[in-house]
C-alpha cells in the first residue's frame, strides 16, 4: 500500500527512507499522547492535597505549661507532634552521643533550636506507626527516647534511631518560636 | 480468526489461550462496515465516548464529594474552589452530561430517518431506548447530588409521579425517599445509584454492540449489503473518521466548558437546598424538556404521568408500529416529510417544556403532545399501508457508480 509515498533512498536504493504516511502516523500518535497526558495531568493532579487542605497546614501551640521532664503531642496535618520538655541531663545525653554509633547522624543542636524544646514528628520512619514514650511509665526503649512497638524501633532523646528496623531518625517539622511561650509548627 | 497472526509474539501467545486481541481486532479493525455510511453515523462514539468521559470524571468527583444533606452543597462549593482543577473536573462532567444527551438524540433521530430500528435490528434499537431509560435516571440523580434548590425540588418533583399510582402510589414514594420527604437518606440512595447506573449502561452497550456487529451498520440507502464489495474495514476508514468526529465534539465540548460553563444549567441550582421554599418556576435540565411538557399537557395526575411513561414506551414497540419494508427516508416521500415534522414537534416540545404552565402555552403543548403520539400510532402505521415508495438502488455502490461496485 502507497508505495509511492516512500522515497527510495539515491545513495542507496535498497534502503527505504520513511515515507510521508509514517510521518503523519507517527504525528497523530504523538499529539494523541500529548493529548491524553494533558487530560490525564488535572484528573491525577486532583488527588494532591487541596487549598483549603493547605491552608489549614500550620498550628500554634502554647509550651509554657510543659513542666521539665514532660511531654505533649500535638496534632499537625493529621499526624502527632512531640514537643518534650527536655532535662539537663537528657540534653546532655543527647549532645554525648558519638556521631559514629548512629545510623542516620546528625547532631543534636541541629535538631533542636533551643536545646530545651524537642519538637518532633512522633512518626516512626520505618512504616508509619506512633512511638510509645511521651506518657509517663510508657518503655521508652534502651536510649530513653522513644520506643516504637509495632517493629520495636529504638529512638534517643533526640529522636534519633539507634537500633531496629526505621531507617532514619524521627523528622523534625519545620517549627519557629513566636515567643518564649509560644511555638508555630507548620 | 484464528487465521489473523499478530506481529508481536507475546500478542500471539497470550491471544492463543485468551483471544482477547483477536476478538478486539474481529470488532474493531476488520469488522466489515457499509461503504456509504454518512457523518450520521459518527454519534455511537461519541455516545460511547461522553460515556467514558462520565465516568472518569464522576469517580473523581465522588473522591472530594459528601453525600449529606449538611455537607453536600459546600463540599461541591469546594470542588469548584479548592480541589485542584475541581472546578473544571467539575464543569466538564456537567456539560458532558447535557453533550451526551445532544449526541444520543441525534444517534436516535438518525435511526428513526434511517429507520435504523427495522428488522433485523429491532433488539439493537429497543437495547438503545433501554440505555436511555439508564442514562435519564442516572442525570436525573446525578442532578440531585449538589442539593441546591434546583435539586432539592427536582427530586421532590419526580419522585412524586410516582404517588399517581392507584393505591400503592403513596407507599411507593416513602419507599423511594426513605423518609416523609426527600431528605439525607434520599441523598445517599440517590449518590449510590448515581454511582452504580453508568455501569449497568455500559454494560448495557457492550449488548448493544453485540447486536449491532450481529448485521453491522445500517446505512444511509438502507438496503442490506451484498458482498465485501459493499463493504469497507472498520480500521482505518471509520476509525480516522471517528476520530475526526471526536476532534470536532471535543472543541465544541471545550468551547462550552471554558466559555459558557453554566449556559446549560440552572441558577438557581447555586442556592442551597431548602425544604420550606420552592422556587418560582422550576424547570428540568433541558434534556427532559420534551417529556415535561407531555407530563404538564394532561390535566390529570395518573394521565400526565402515563403519557410521559407512554411517550418513551413507544419507542420499544416502534418496530413494530412503523412496517414498510424500506428502511431509509430517502426512498419514501411522504415519510420523510413526516418524519421532518416529528423533529419540529420534538424541538416545540422541549422549548414548551421550558415555558410556564399557562394560557397558550398550555394549549400548544397539548396540540404537540398529540402530535407526538398520532405519529406513532397512527402516522407510522397508516403509512407503511399506503405510501408509495421510491424503487430502491440495486446495491449501495450503485447509484454513486452506476454498477455493482468491486472490492476495495
Amino acid at each position: 500500500m502507497a508505495n509511492s509515498d516512500t522515497n527510495k533512498n539515491p545513495a542507496n536504493g535498497d534502503v527505504q527512507e520513511p515515507g510521508r504516511r509514517d510521518f503523519i502516523v507517527v504525528a497523530t500518535y504523538a499529539m494523541a499522547g500529548l493529548g491524553a497526558a494533558a487530560v490525564a495531568w488535572p484528573l491525577i493532579d486532583q488527588l494532591n492535597p487541596a487549598a483549603d487542605t493547605l491552608a489549614l497546614a500550620n498550628i500554634e501551640v502554647d509550651i509554657s505549661k510543659i513542666a521539665v521532664g514532660q511531654s505533649i503531642t500535638v496534632k499537625w496535618r493529621g499526624k502527632p507532634v512531640f514537643i518534650r520538655h527536655r532535662t539537663a541531663d537528657e540534653i546532655a545525653r543527647a549532645n554525648d552521643t558519638n556521631l559514629d554509633d548512629l545510623r542516620d547522624p546528625e547532631i543534636d543542636t541541629a535538631r533542636a533550636e533551643k536545646p530545651e524544646y524537642l519538637v518532633l514528628v512522633g512518626v516512626c520512619t520505618h512504616l508509619g506507626c506512633v512511638p510509645l514514650g511521651q506518657k509517663t511509665g510508657e518503655v521508652r526503649g534502651d536510649y530513653d527516647g522513644w520506643f516504637c512497638p509495632c517493629h520495636g524501633s529504638h529512638y534517643d532523646t533526640s529522636g534519633r534511631i539507634r537500633k531496629g528496623p526505621a531507617p532514619t531518625n524521627l523528622e523534625v517539622p519545620p517549627y519557629s518560636f513566636l515567643s518564649d511561650s509560644v511555638v508555630r509548627i507548620g | 480468526m484464528s487465521a489473523t497472526q499478530f506481529k508481536s509474539p507475546v500478542v500471539r501467545w497470550i491471544d492463543h489461550r485468551l483471544p482477547v486481541f483477536s476478538m478486539l481486532h474481529h470488532t474493531a479493525h476488520d469488522y466489515p462496515t457499509p461503504k456509504n455510511l454518512n457523518y450520521m453515523w459518527n454519534f455511537g462514539s461519541l455516545a460511547g465516548l461522553s460515556l467514558a468521559i462520565m465516568i472518569v470524571t464522576g469517580i473523581v468527583l465522588a473522591m472530594s464529594y459528601t453525600a449529606h444533606v449538611d455537607y453536600a452543597f459546600d463540599s461541591v462549593e469546594r470542588i469548584m474552589r479548592d480541589v485542584n482543577h475541581g472546578w473544571m473536573i467539575r464543569y466538564i462532567h456537567m456539560n458532558t452530561a447535557s453533550f451526551f444527551f445532544i449526541v444520543v438524540y441525534l444517534h436516535m433521530f438518525r435511526g428513526l430517518y434511517y429507520g435504523s430500528y427495522k428488522a433485523p435490528r429491532e433488539l439493537l434499537w429497543m437495547l438503545g431506548v433501554v440505555i436511555f431509560l439508564l442514562m435519564m435516571a442516572t442525570a436525573f440523580m446525578g442532578y440531585v447530588l449538589p442539593w441546591g434548590q434546583m435539586s432539592f425540588w427536582g427530586a421532590t418533583v419526580i419522585t412524586n409521579l410516582f404517588s399517581a399510582i392507584p393505591y400503592v402510589g403513596e407507599s411507593i414514594v416513602t419507599l423511594l425517599w426513605g423518609g416523609f420527604s426527600v431528605d439525607n437518606a434520599t441523598l445517599n440512595r440517590f449518590f449510590s445509584l448515581h454511582y452504580l447506573m453508568p455501569f449497568i449502561i455500559a454494560g448495557v452497550v457492550v449488548l448493544h454492540i453485540v447486536a449491532l456487529h450481529r448485521f453491522g451498520s445500517n446505512n444511509p440507502i438502507g438496503i442490506d449489503t451484498k458482498g465485501p464489495q459493499d463493504t469497507i474495514s472498520f480500521h482505518p476508514y471509520y476509525t480516522i473518521k471517528d476520530v475526526f468526529g471526536i476532534a470536532v465534539f471535543l472543541l465544541l465540548l471545550a468551547m462550552a466548558v471554558f466559555f459558557f460553563p453554566n449556559a446549560m444549567g440552572h441558577p438557581d441550582n447555586y442556592i442551597p437546598a431548602d425544604a420550606l421554599q420552592t422556587p418560582a418556576h422550576i424547570v428540568p435540565e433541558w434534556y427532559f424538556l420534551p417529556f415535561y411538557a407531555i407530563l404538564r399537557a394532561v390535566p390529570d395526575k395518573l394521565g400526565g404521568v402515563l403519557l410521559m411513561f407512554g411517550a418513551i414506551a413507544v419507542l420499544f414497540v416502534l418496530p413494530w408500529l412503523d412496517r414498510s419494508p424500506v428502511r431509509s427516508a430517502r426512498f419514501r416521500p411522504l415519510f420523510r416529510i413526516f418524519f421532518w415534522l416529528f423533529f419540529v414537534n420534538a424541538i416545540a416540545l422541549g422549548y414548551l417544556g421550558g415555558k410556564p404552565a399557562e394560557g397558550i402555552y398550555v394549549i400548544l403543548s397539548r396540540v404537540a403532545t398529540a402530535w407526538y403520539f398520532l405519529h406513532f400510532l397512527a402516522i407510522l402505521p397508516l403509512l407503511s399501508m399506503f405510501e408509495t415508495t421510491k424503487p430502491l438502488p440495486k446495491s449501495i455502490s450503485e447509484p454513486v457508480l452506476g454498477s455493482p461496485g468491486r472490492v476495495a
